[in-house]
């Protein structure tokens, strides 16, 4: 049902799976990248370490089509791996920004890739055949501060990017030098490099840092996460009509549409939630920690004690009930079923990965449906 | 080394204001219109002891984000007035009749009230503890954590 690994005693800065999912690169919030295997016992093994980058690697996004890894970092640096005899070797891309870079994504066809940074600006990578040498193009209007996450539209043009000035806003990031003209989306019509095609609050009010955006499965729908603990949704379908959802719960760091109507967000709370999309509307339908869904989690003071004086016990618990003993910091999809998404994999500060079987679990939880 | 420069004013500059990069507030426009509670209604039902009916008028038209300090501090005032009115037990009925923003929003003042301390008020701590307590039952972690990052304050 969940397969859960320690994978270190380290935090997993981010991680990212290869095509057929028998591979994982992740960072232990250093400046290296390792690949592990999973052996026959179950266990985790590092086969690769990634060494290049001079400081903290803050994303990594592995290429099913093209089998590349490209990384970056707080070096201000991106590399792009590639297997050659067995190692991987790095090309450095110059992406010439002046501070750190937050989040990478490679595009749906994975010709190019899309680099966040704390430089207010979006770096479109794309490689050029002549000279060998990746190129960057760069996103500035109306950015104000950090990016913290990108999203590719499956259309490979189009891209959300979620950043600390509150807004999650939606870009056009075709270039021309390497690609077709897109036709028109539902998210706007003219589509020149750059093009501001929405923006959108983080929550209520003045909300907080968009620290994930993530497009549906056919790229209609954005979902963001606001450190505001809020989740919210734009149809572009509908007029680019929005549901925002004030949750309850410590904030989210991380969303994924799982299918076209559900998104699952988890952060702070240390377990994936799962919402639902529907009518405009945006619910909280279940969490997908099954320890926690179960039992009750409240111990008071009262009944402490009185276990303290009945049996004795006098120790406190200093393990959280969740699976993932701390945040959770980056949500994947491993595999896809006939409905959606049937399998993701969760890293978190506490160096645990946990792959979560959806489909078991919608049958063993209560309240728990996909739609 | 000896002493070129005898004033120091130029330290208590702030250079920050200077760097054209900062991040600038969007200005919102609608600032006239915010006015806050009605204030005789509101002294009115506390008068009369409708205590839910004036803590629901308290929270209409709500004063967030405004730069006109003076409304916001006459709100503040009003709200407290209302929020210590209330016995400990009937907080928590009252509490049920409010909408999720407006939760929200009475976190914001109670916060606030934690943070102001002035000898004319009473120590009307122990009531906004308790006011706490109801409303993150309700809440939840959720409306403390929209207190802290939302920069549109009370």
């Amino acid at each position: 049902m969940t397969d859960i690994s320690q994978i270190s005693t380290f935090p997993i800065t981010c991680h990212s799976w290869n095509a057929d999912k028998s591979l994982v690169a992740l960072s232990l919030n250093d400046n290296d990248v390792r690949i592990y295997k999973r052996d026959g016992t179950g266990k985790w093994n590092c086969l690769h370490t990634l060494e290049g980058h001079s400081n903290r690697v803050t994303g990594i996004d592995w290429g099913v089509k093209n089998n590349k890894i490209v990384t970056c970092g707080a070096d201000r640096n991106a590399y792009v791996w590639q297997l050659q005899d067995n190692k991987w070797k790095p090309t450095l891309v110059l992406l010439r920004l002046n501070r750190a870079a937050t989040c990478v994504r490679w595009s749906p066809n994975e010709a190019k890739f899309a680099v966040g940074s704390a430089a207010r600006i979006i770096s479109i990578c794309y490689y050029e055949e002549e000279n060998n040498w990746w190129l960057c193009k760069h996103i500035k209007k109306p950015i104000r501060s950090t990016v913290l996450s990108v999203d590719w539209h499956p259309n490979n043009v189009i891209l959300a990017a979620g950043t600390s000035d509150y807004k999650a806003r939606v870009f056009s990031a075709y270039v021309k030098e390497i690609e077709a003209k897109p036709e028109a989306s539902t998210w706007g019509k003219k589509l020149v490099f750059g093009n501001l095609l929405a923006e959108f609050p983080a929550g209520t009010g003045n909300g907080g840092w968009v620290h994930s955006v993530s497009f549906s499965p056919n790229g209609n729908k954005l979902a963001w996460v606001g450190h505001c603990s809020s989740i919210a949704a734009a149809d572009s379908a509908s007029d680019n009509q929005v549901a925002i959802l004030d949750c309850n719960l410590l904030p989210m760091v991380t969303c994924l549409w799982v299918t076209e109507n559900s998104i699952v967000g988890a952060g702070f709370d240390c377990q994936p939630l799962l919402f639902s999309h529907g009518g405009g509307q945006l619910s909280l339908v279940a969490g997908l920690d099954s320890k926690v869904s179960s039992k009750e989690k409240t111990v008071t003071a009262m009944s402490m004690f009185k276990d303290m004086d009945k049996k004795g016990a006098g120790e406190v618990s200093t393990s959280v009930a969740t699976k993932h003993q701390s945040a959770i910091n980056e949500i994947r999809s491993v595999s896809k079923g006939s409905k959606g998404v049937n399998k993701i994999s969760t890293s978190g500060t506490d160096g645990q990965m946990i792959v979560w079987n959806l489909d078991s679990l919608e049958k063993s939880i209560e309240g728990l449906r996909i739609s | 080394m000896s002493k070129t420069v005898s004033t120091r004013e130029f330290r208590k500059v702030d250079v920050d204001q200077y760097n054209e990069d900062n991040f600038q507030e969007d200005t919102d426009g609608n600032e006239t219109q915010l006015q806050g509670p009605n204030e005789t209604e509101v002294n009115n039902l506390i008068g009369s002891k409708n205590n839910v009916q004036a803590l629901k008028a308290v929270v209409q038209n709500p004063v967030v984000g405004s730069r006109n300090t003076d409304t916001k501090l006459k709100a503040f005032r009003l709200v407290m007035r209302v929020l210590s009115v209330f016995k400990s037990s009937e907080i928590e009925a009252a509490v049920a009749t409010l909408s999720a923003s407006e939760v929200d929003l009475l976190m914001k003042y109670v916060y606030r009230g934690f943070s102001e301390q002035t000898t004319t008020t009473d120590n009307i701590c122990p009531i906004l503890l308790s006011w706490h307590e109801k409303l993150f039952a309700v809440g939840g972690l959720g409306s403390i954590v929209r207190v802290l990052t939302n920069r549109q304050t009370v």
